[in-house]
């Protein structure tokens, strides 16, 4: 999992590289290849294997995003794909939040 | 014609300059007359602090020139925040008439240039120029908050942590405000904000050029020829095209910015914003002037007009640069 | 039209002159800062499996990502996190952290202008896109799902 989290965060490295985007896009961009590797199915043989390398990563986020959406669809039906996606990710969002928060009241930024 | 001769040859009588810790420890650390130990300043914010350091700026010019606060007739200012409030705020505290001006990182070459050209044509005494920057407070306006874990790209400058001030009279003794050339926006194109030095480059080159031609002079003329934060990239280019224009830029050319920080203290380009040529003109500049190193200086300092909303818009980055000729003992 | 001519050889002439720096170093900082996230992701993953051995494994997984997420913003909010996100670039970025950092940098950056102008508008100005985007796909996918489904 060391090899495939590195070899992940490297593919980011090299699109900063060469593309300038910032790292908002690269962002999106993952969430985005997580999402699709969910609706094709393709993220939990990778998961099985790769463990924390693919979880880790912001991919894992994206995926568990499709993941909550497309198995709420199946017990929920259509509401299911509203309620799904954040269902699944809502630790994750409200923990970052909740954190992000938290620190805010506590630290101030400094210069570096 | 862009050049204006100074019948009258306005002064620069008092100057102060004053700069962060990070500022402190580069080359011209010790040319600057104070020296924050912290860049916060004792204030609640970055942007509070960025005001007190032009407080201190100007206070410190208007005692150099051995003057009281009453004495002076117009305050000139400008700086990088929305609406320049830095400015706006620091008039407010000295109770004097006060002039806004806007060009970015020329801005000290603009307040100078502009006062010089009133008290030339005897409409005022004693005027203020003065201008700053403060790392924090561009950092959070036109990029990204401080703790953002992201890297720098090799043709990003820092803004630096810096302000200046000159008190211009023609009573008095200092360096002379010969000519003052003032300059075209000029926009190439670039619309990459992490590369300001391309950006504003063509101005300084305009400028320059229209300022050798209108004059006739040769850059050999002068002692320094100096640019405010073009940066390595930026200078290096600005040498490139002024050759291509016919003037050719020797070893008496150098750019605040570029030579603001060491290597080693990162900050890719060099150091710009408008506090980098104002706390080099008034630090080192004048006092060198002074001792007599130089007798003859072209100060020419670029500003990048654009806001972020312009350049999320895809806008690309005007640039412009105002000329001063600065002459002393000729 | 001759303007845009100009611009353009402008351009590619500074393009030229940007000096290039050698990719590898910070490829390879990223491999490695990235590589041990994951590595440490996988150590607090295998210890609450090993505390909790009754616990389904998307619960290991969602209290792996917020223990991550506590870390990054402390970090973020002690002032470290941007030191090894200089030196690690993407293998920061990439992993949870930086979506942690994303929301902390900008809330604690923005207290000044007040907790809610300040801190909650700010707080989303970098994972805004983010969120906006993975929630719009998974919609997405679900309602295709949904519609697969039916035949």
């Amino acid at each position: 999992m060391f090899l495939i989290g590195g070899l992940v965060c490297m593919l980011g490295q090299v699109l900063i590289i060469t593309t300038k985007i910032t790292s908002a896009r690269i962002l999106v961009l993952f969430v985005l290849i997580g999402v699709v590797l969910q609706a094709f199915n393709i993220f939990d043989p990778i998961s099985q294997f790769a463990q924390a390398g693919i979880n880790v990563p912001i991919i894992g986020f994206g995926a568990s995003l499709a993941k909550g959406a497309m198995s709420a669809v199946e017990s929920r039906g259509l509401l299911g794909a509203f309620t799904g996606g954040l269902e699944a990710t809502a630790a994750g969002i409200a923990a970052a939040v909740g954190f992000a928060f938290l620190f805010s009241l506590i630290f101030k930024s400094r210069t570096k | 014609m862009q050049t204006f001769k100074l019948k009258n040859r306005p002064k620069i009588i008092g100057s102060y300059s004053i700069a962060g810790p990070k500022e402190g420890k580069g080359p011209f650390g010790k040319y600057f007359d104070y020296i924050m130990k912290c860049d916060r300043f004792g204030e609640k914010t970055y942007e509070q602090a960025e005001r007190k350091m032009l407080e201190i700026a100007v206070t410190g010019a208007i005692q150099n020139a051995g003057l009281m606060v009453s004495d002076i007739n117009l305050m000139l200012a400008g700086d990088l925040l929305n609406q320049i409030i830095s400015s706006s705020y620091t008039a407010r505290a000295f109770n004097m008439p006060f002039l806004g001006l806007f060009g970015a990182c020329s801005t000290m070459a603009e307040s100078l240039a502009v006062g010089a050209v009133l008290i030339n044509g005897g409409h005022y005494k004693n005027v203020v120029c003065a201008t700053g920057s403060h790392f924090s407070t561009a950092e959070r306006q036109f990029r990204f908050p401080l703790e953002l874990g992201c890297q720098r790209v090799p043709t990003s400058q820092w803004t630096v942590t810096a302000s200046g001030a000159s008190v211009l009279s023609l009573e008095g003794e200092g360096p002379e405000i010969a000519m003052v050339t003032f300059g075209k926006v000029i926009d190439l194109g670039i619309s990459d904000v992490n590369n300001m030095g391309a950006a504003m480059a063509p101005a300084a080159a305009d400028t320059l050029a229209a300022h050798f031609k209108e004059t006739k002079q040769n850059p050999e003329d002068y002692d320094l020829i100096v640019t405010g934060d073009l940066g390595k990239l930026g200078s290096e280019i600005l040498i490139d095209m002024l050759e291509a224009k016919g003037f050719k830029l020797g070893k008496n050319y150098s750019d605040c910015g570029h030579s603001f920080f060491t290597r080693k203290q990162d900050a890719m380009c060099g150091g710009s914003g408008c506090g980098a040529s104002a706390s080099v003109l008034n630090g080192y500049i004048i006092k060198k002037m002074k001792a007599g190193v130089f007798k003859r200086v072209l100060f020419a300092p670029t500003g990048a007009l654009m806001s972020p909303t312009a350049s999320q818009q895809g806008e690309s980055i005007p640039g412009i640069s105002h000329a001063i000729v600065l002459e002393m003992g000729v | 039209m001759k303007n845009e001519k100009l611009n353009e050889a402008y351009n590619a002439y500074v393009e030229a002159r940007i000096p290039k720096t050698k990719p590898w170093p910070s490829l390879f900082n990223a491999f490695w800062v990235g590589g041990l996230v994951c590595l440490l992701g996988q150590g607090i993953n295998e210890l609450i499996l090993y505390l909790f051995p009754s616990m389904a494994e998307q619960t290991a997984w969602a209290w792996t990502l917020v223990a991550l997420i506590f870390i990054a913003s402390f970090l973020t909010a002690v002032g470290v996190f941007d030191k090894i996100g200089k030196f690690a670039g993407a293998g920061t970025i990439v992993p949870i952290t930086g979506f942690s950092n994303s929301i902390a940098s900008p809330a604690i950056e923005f207290k000044h202008e007040g907790i809610i102008y300040g801190t909650c508008v700010k707080m989303f100005s970098i994972a805004g896109p983010v969120i906006v985007s993975g929630v719009v796909s998974s919609v997405l996918v679900g309602v295709i799902y949904y519609i697969v489904g039916l035949f």
